[in-house]
């Protein structure tokens, strides 16, 4: 039985030893960590908290940003209905075609359709947003190291620029964004917009609406995935121990001779 | 030797096609050696995660499109509108990672308890010929996202064939199918991607038919003279697979529902972008501390050279090591460079993941000369001088022990 545990304790051992291997580049500033209601073996998105953060991406990110990936039917997974989700597509005009004429045209949008970005490619955003390129949101969070963390740092951490930097118009000092120059305006500050559901948008609670709904759009299947990840574990540990049991009866045939 | 089935149609079949009395022999009543401890669970673990793969990559491959301008958003097609898409894909790509872990584990076995001595050397070249499939078809597979570290990983990993004299560039112009990397690259990466586990399967069947000539090797390392100290592979080391298919899959399944991407990159949920270097281009980890070695030497061609010969030289060490004695047991002195080998494995793997400059070039050098002393100097030398424990009778006096 103890060595059983030994090899337990070597097999986690060695899987840490994996983990740390993550934390390779060098962080210069500590991440404000928050605690995520979406983390953990049971974590689970908030879907109010989801919600107000549609309406900041709404309000305020889709000036420059765009959530291509997110189809607006999607959004029935954060507690809107099917009427609501037919009413708000249909407020966007989403060109298609060609027609039977052999022309594009413009329809208002359905339920399928994909958010749509406030331009038409890389060129036209670089040349709107000053040579720099509002990338898109939709995966945002995944593509950044710890990325609700860092999002919420980055969205927060803007300071004034040491005095020994010039920097020049357009560009804003921020300590976590790699280089700690960024093109982006702060985005996000107190009471830059008025929730719907009258939360007090203080820039904390901004600032966490819209990571968690980042995080959603950039993980749709995370409540799906944790929800099965727990059944499935717990099936395997039964599984495991009933495969153990039987091994050591069947071992006992031979060991006990 | 093979008994007779008592089902008649069984029998007539088996009589003409004896492939029921070759598995019959194979997996059920292979004598095996009754002392085997977990260690050599990981065999039968590296075969069914090989299966995995190659069933999760087929059902990926029905929806993933080998295309530059798709293959990312094919990607996230599979992620977000296949059904349990999301599923399929991270046992895909969490199931690499396991994968190496585990034939790192059985390579680490193997090489503590002497697997690769005589008459098992052919069985060992058989072992590092998969393990260099793995490594292909692991790259390979690692760019078909077409990620920003897909891309940068495939220009870093193609541009060390330039390092080759002469006729260097015509051959990575002949890899790439062009002058850049671009779709030819990634369909033809596509293709061999998905022949490669293929071929693994092919050698993998030989590496079976290698072990059964002379059976699993033992803690002991002794050979096996009495017929008692062998038991039939079935029901003992079946149920004892189980087992440990049961342990890892919990394991496996922990990482796939509840930390997913902590082995990949952060960068590859960024599209390719061939005009932007990522700061930092960093192999999967189980690449490191290969990486680590290319990178010691200042000198490109040296370091591919280096880089290879670390693998190679594992062609050789059955006879690199002298001593007659194969399990670390009973080798005091051995058994303690081993572990040093180890540690050492894992300072190259985390030194792989840093910028080589400073000290963690200085660090990485020192690493590599110790990877090839280990073969090159440890294993002759110790063969002739150290002086090995007496080795035991029979193998009961370990497995009675507990």
């Amino acid at each position: 039985m103890s060595r059983n545990i030994f090899f337990y304790l070597i097999f986690s051992f060695f899987f840490l030893i994996f983990l740390s291997f993550k934390s390779y580049s060098a962080d210069t500033l500590s991440l404000k960590k928050q605690s995520w209601t979406f983390s953990g073996l049971f974590g689970r998105y908030d879907t109010s908290s989801l919600q107000r953060g549609l309406q900041i991406y709404q309000e305020v990110c889709s000036t420059c940003h765009g959530l291509k990936r997110l189809r607006f039917r999607e959004l029935e997974a954060i507690g809107f209905t099917n009427e609501q989700i037919k009413e708000y597509a249909s407020t966007f005009e989403i060109q298609d075609g060609p027609n039977d004429q052999g022309e594009m045209y413009t329809r208002p949008g359905n339920p399928e359709d994909t958010f749509i970005s406030p331009y038409q490619n890389e060129q036209e955003a670089r040349a709107a947003f000053n040579g720099s390129y509002p990338p898109d949101l939709s995966l945002i969070i995944k593509a950044r190291k710890k990325g609700p963390d860092y999002t919420y740092s980055l969205l927060t951490g803007y300071v004034d620029p040491p005095n020994d930097l010039n920097l020049s118009d357009g560009l804003y000092y921020n300590p976590y964004i790699e280089g700690k120059v960024i093109a982006m305006p702060p985005p996000l500050y107190d009471a830059v917009i008025q929730y719907i559901d009258g939360t007090n948008p203080n820039l904390h609670q901004l600032t966490y609406d819209i990571v968690s709904f980042l995080n959603w759009v950039a993980e749709p299947e995370l409540e799906a995935r944790k929800s099965l990840g727990l059944k499935v574990i717990i099936f395997l540990i039964i599984l495991t121990s009933l495969f153990y049991v039987t091994m050591k009866n069947i071992w006992s045939r031979i060991n006990n001779k | 030797m093979a008994k007779k089935f008592k089902n008649k149609t069984l029998a007539w079949l088996d009589y003409r096609l004896p492939i029921f009395s070759v598995l019959r022999e194979a997996l059920v009543d292979h004598p095996t050696p009754r002392n085997l401890n977990y260690w050599w669970n990981f065999g039968s673990l590296a075969g069914i995660t090989l299966l995995i793969m190659i069933v999760s990559g087929l059902v990926l491959s029905m929806h993933y499109v080998p295309h530059v301008d798709h293959a990312f958003d094919s990607v996230e097609h599979i992620m977000r509108d296949v059904n349990y898409g999301w599923l399929i894909r991270y046992i895909h790509s969490v199931g690499a990672s396991m994968f190496f872990l585990i034939v790192y584990i059985h390579i680490a076995r193997g090489l503590y308890y002497g697997s690769y001595k005589s008459p098992r050397e052919v069985l060992w070249w058989l072992g590092i010929i998969i393990f260099m499939l793995m490594i292909v078809s692991a790259f390979l597979g690692y760019t078909l996202p077409w990620g920003q570290m897909s891309f940068w990983g495939a220009t870093v990993i193609t541009n060390i064939f330039t390092a080759i004299p002469l006729i260097g560039d015509n051959i990575v112009t002949w890899i790439w199918g062009g002058y850049s990397i671009d779709n030819p690259t990634l369909n033809r990466f596509y293709s061999l991607h998905f022949l490669i586990p293929f071929l693994i399967v092919g050698v993998v069947f030989f590496h079976i038919v290698a072990l059964h000539k002379f059976g699993s090797n033992n803690p002991t390392g002794i050979d096996l003279t009495n017929k008692k100290e062998t038991i039939p592979f079935h029901p003992f080391y079946s149920i004892k697979d189980f087992f440990g298919f049961g342990v890892f899959f919990t394991i496996f399944a922990l990482f796939i529902f509840f930390a997913p991407n902590v082995f990949g990159h952060p960068d590859n949920y960024v599209p390719a972008d061939p005009f932007i270097t990522p700061s930092h281009i960093v192999p999967e980890w189980y690449f490191l501390p290969f990486y680590a070695m290319l990178r010691a030497v200042p000198h490109k061609l040296l370091g591919v050279i280096i880089m290879l010969s670390s693998i190679f030289i594992l062609f050789v060490i059955p006879w690199l090591d002298t001593c007659k004695v194969r399990s670390s047991k009973f080798r005091p002195i051995y058994k303690q460079f081993y572990w040093i080998f180890i540690l050492n494995f894992f300072i190259l793997m985390w030194v792989g993941s840093k910028v080589p400059e400073g000290y963690y070039l200085i660090i990485s050098q020192i690493a590599t000369i110790y990877y090839f002393s280990h073969f090159l100097i440890m294993m002759p030398l110790l063969g002739k001088f150290e002086k090995t424990l007496p080795l035991p009778d029979n193998i009961f006096i370990m497995s009675t022990k507990k």
